[in-house]
């Protein structure tokens, strides 16, 4: 048999940048717990849509917890309930029937409101422009196997690589680069 | 009719790439400055081609849908790369891997492109090494291989689960390095609406540059340049629940179709036979489990159907099946590949069995993937080593843990190698129109191998496209960059602002995804995994049902000259619903079964796929004759110099 919760959502909504934001409570019923978080939101919208509304903006994409697109602070954590994956990959059995479910954009300077819960991430790339990245041009290349890299140091750099540049971890505070999350799978979600 | 010139060189299979490039015309370091080049799209293939042609002088700019490269959703390829390195030592050759791709693309690929491909497959692994991709590696330090379905070597190199991510981070470094020395220009959260041509002192037309809206202010704006490159991704959420993500589209596509690039075999669509079971209508998108997991997992299904009733019902526990009640199907029809036969027999044999009564959840739409063996035999640990975050995905999607249960998996809609029709130059049927990565038909014929698509996308970015697009600008060098205050330009964006405003007029009462929805069901119902005439006659009616709703009842609140999701969706939809009813007609054509495309007349007494090459061996070019008439089809012959075709065989 389905699961079912009913709860209150709490969500902040704001039109553009400059534009004073609040928050905005929806009733939510019976929302099966198989549902990820964001078909949840994906049900509100729809309801929003059916009553004429505009629908809550919120960043997505591939929904399985490695593009990095979706972010939301649910219930006062980045990604909601620390589970050690993002907001796509966080169901609905996670909550309790008749809770309030608060949800916020990221909380970060470097992240502006674009509205309601879309934030401006391109902070992240213009590091990356300005010298995070290899020089390295296409061809001219040794073959692969030249430089032998041991196990245990491919396996760090795997671990190190596996960031999916969310920007979660900018919304801890203290913030620093050391309790950076990185959540794909890996728990020091926990810890940061 | 139109002859189709493929542009292959002449020569024996294994030097036509290297004559080629010997002999092509190429551009000058001074005048390649000179020359602006558009790349729709920032995956492997977009990123790839923007950084190589970046770092080779041209003037890039590249558009990049989500708010950064990183995003694209070749980031969620989970297994691996191919290459034919041969670093294990177990047989395999470039050869090789042109052969296996060959046969699993079921005899509907050229043989030149496929050898290519499978020729610069090793150098695309010493790029992303010498980036820095953490590939997996033995513990002497060099790079380890896993196997994946349809080849009986080890060739996949593989960033844990999570090799896409890798390789398209190795790819936007490449790109940033480029934005940073001013030869890339990125323009993100930008999504192309339409293709500029513009007629040459000859007449003839060229594309020359895009319409493209701003997704953050609205606004639609005009970019010029001497080429244009689609690298946009395939078009399988015409189906609504793929594996794709959820802004991947093919609107690019269909713009550059209607403006008369040729369509390729529209109704060559892979579905994946490892994903997460669908669980109700409200679900957004499927969940792949990575191919890999067909190394250790064996699929089964109960060989009583009693059992099977009794699991729908959720009266027993799979492990309370004992081993001599389990049906391995794969490993019973398939001896000489088991559990690691291409996808599309994967997937048919599900659906097979499935359509018995055989399926283990509520729906009965599900089989199983049981680690039970492989934890037997190699422990727990081996196992978390290697597939641990994927164990982690899907307890956390369905509250079950497969270490304790076998896994429940379906087929679902995960790649389409139909495209845009291209040459040996990546060229579509427009003169300055290239499609790169999954957005072309090129490589991968009937079906598509695991472990390819990153193998194609960044061999077409990084090694192929930045050689034979200099073979068209080569003649464009004299030509001054074009204003977009051009006539052209100003009727393409009056085009595009009217198409908007008619969708806002609809005013209708449907979300645009309910409509969706109804699109995928129809697309998987009657244009699925067996096709019949009769169901895709009925497709073609109901799609056209469904193109009235969404003309009709649509409803898109906001304005459309601000940020408006529901309104980029709308124009994404309504794509989807004409490339639907390409892939019906296509699909209707095409009174064969080959590869994905599994027509239920034409099938052997055992139930597999049955081709006629005698009329079928030919690549289906659809071109767009206008709005609401019927698409013309142009054939390619598909001439097998080199190979011998066969039936495809993975039992012995």
């Amino acid at each position: 048999m389905e699961k079912t919760i009913s709860f209150k959502l709490k969500i902040w909504r704001q039109r553009g940048p400059k534009e004073k934001g609040q928050f905005k409570v929806y009733e939510m019923k019976d929302i099966s717990t198989d549902a990820s978080f964001l078909e949840m939101l994906d049900i509100l919208n729809e309801q929003l849509i059916n009553a004429g509304e505009e629908p809550v903006v919120f960043d997505h994409d591939c929904r399985e917890g490695i593009c990095g697109m979706c972010s939301l602070y649910i219930n006062g954590y980045p990604h909601g309930p620390a589970t050690g994956a993002t907001t796509c990959q966080l169901y609905m059995r996670r909550f309790k029937d008749g809770e309030t479910i608060t949800v916020e954009p990221w909380r970060s300077a470097g992240f502006p409101i674009i509205r309601d819960l879309m934030v401006d991430r391109t902070a992240y790339d213009k590091i990356m422009q300005a010298g995070g990245y290899v020089s390295i041009n296409t061809g001219g290349v040794p073959d692969a196997n030249s430089i032998p890299i041991s196990k245990e140091k491919a396996d760090l750099a795997m671990d190190a690589a596996s960031c999916i540049g969310c920007g979660a971890c900018e919304n801890l505070c203290p913030s620093r680069p050391i309790s950076a999350i990185t959540v794909n799978g890996i728990s020091i979600h926990h810890n940061a | 009719m139109a002859t189709i010139d493929s542009k292959i060189p002449e020569g024996a299979l294994a030097e036509k790439w290297s004559n080629y490039k010997a002999h092509q015309k190429l551009v000058n370091p001074a005048n390649k400055r000179k020359l602006d080049i558009i790349v729709v799209g920032s995956g492997l293939a977009g990123a790839s081609a923007a950084a190589t042609l970046g770092s080779l002088g041209f003037k890039v700019k590249c558009f990049c849908i989500q708010d950064s490269p990183r995003r694209a959703h070749s980031i969620a390829a989970q297994g691996g790369i191919n290459a034919a390195k041969n670093y294990q030592n177990d047989g395999d050759s470039v050869y090789r891997l042109f052969m296996d791709t060959i046969k699993g693309g079921d005899y509907r690929a050229r043989e030149a492109n496929v050898y290519r491909l499978a020729e610069v497959s090793n150098n695309i692994i010493d790029q992303c090494v010498a980036q820095g991709v953490p590939f997996a590696r033995e513990y002497g330090g060099t790079l380890a291989n896993r196997s994946f379905g349809g080849s009986q070597v080890s060739r996949t190199f593989y960033a844990r689960g999570q090799t896409g991510q890798q390789l398209l981070l190795g790819a936007y470094s490449a790109l940033c390095y480029q934005v940073n020395q001013g030869n890339v220009e990125l323009f993100t959260r930008c999504e192309m609406l339409d293709l500029v041509m513009i007629k040459d002192d000859k007449g003839k037309e060229r594309a020359r540059g895009i319409i493209y809206r701003d997704l953050v202010s609205g606004e639609i704006k005009r970019c010029s340049a001497h080429a244009v490159v689609v690298g946009t991704g395939g078009y399988g959420n015409a189906y609504f629940l793929s594996t794709n993500a959820m802004t991947s589209n093919g609107s690019a596509i269909m713009q550059c179709y209607r403006k008369g690039a040729w369509f390729a075999n529209p109704a060559f669509a892979q579905i994946h036979p490892t994903c997460i079971p669908v669980q109700g209508d409200k679900q957004s998108k499927l969940t792949l489990m990575s191919e890999s997991l067909r190394n250790d997992g064996r699929i089964w299904v109960p060989k009583k159907l009693e059992d099977a009733q009794k699991l729908q019902k959720g009266l027993i526990n799979p492990n309370d099946i004992p081993d001599e009640d389990r049906d391995f199907y794969l490993e019973r029809r398939y001896p000489a590949f088991g559990n690691l036969v291409p996808r599309d027999v994967a997937s048919r044999a599900a659906k097979e069995r499935c359509d018995k009564g055989y399926g283990v959840n509520a729906t009965g739409l599900a089989v199983f993937l049981d680690f039970k063996y492989a934890i037997q035999t190699f422990g727990k640990q081996v196992i978390a080593d290697k597939y641990g975050n994927l164990f982690d995905m899907y307890e956390e999607i369905t509250d079950v843990n497969p270490y304790e249960n076998p896994m429940m998996i379906f087929p679902a809609i995960h790649y389409t190698m139909g495209g845009l029709w291209v040459d040996y130059e990546l060229q579509t049927s427009i003169p300055g129109l290239f499609a790169i990565g999954e957005c072309n038909f090129s490589d991968h014929g009937a079906n598509r191998l695991g472990a390819s698509a990153l193998m194609q996308g960044l061999a077409d970015g990084y090694f192929v496209l930045p050689y034979t697009i200099q073979s068209y600008l080569a003649d464009q060098i004299s030509i001054p960059r074009f204003s977009t205050d051009l006539p052209e330009f100003e009727a393409a964006e009056k085009a595009v602002k009217e198409r908007i405003a008619k969708l806002m007029r609809i005013n209708g009462k449907r979300s645009v995804d309910s409509i969706h929805k109804e699109l995928g069901h129809i697309m998987w119902e009657y244009v699925g995994m067996g096709r019949t005439e009769e169901s895709l006659k009925t497709a073609i009616k109901k799609l056209d049902e469904v193109e009235k709703t969404f003309w009709t009842d649509l409803r898109i609140p906001g304005d459309a000259q601000t940020l408006n999701v529901e309104l980029e969706k709308a124009l994404r939809l309504i794509d989807f619903i004409e490339t639907g009813k390409l892939m019906a007609y296509d699909a209707l054509n095409r009174e064969e079964s080959c590869g994905g495309h599994f027509r239920e007349e034409h099938q052997t007494p055992e139930g597999e796929a049955l081709r006629h090459d005698d009329k079928f061996s030919y690549v289906a070019c659809w071109s767009y004759k206008g709005e609401g008439k019927k698409p013309e089809m142009l054939k390619e012959p598909l001439n097998y110099e080199f190979v011998k075709v066969e039936t495809r065989n993975y039992k012995n």
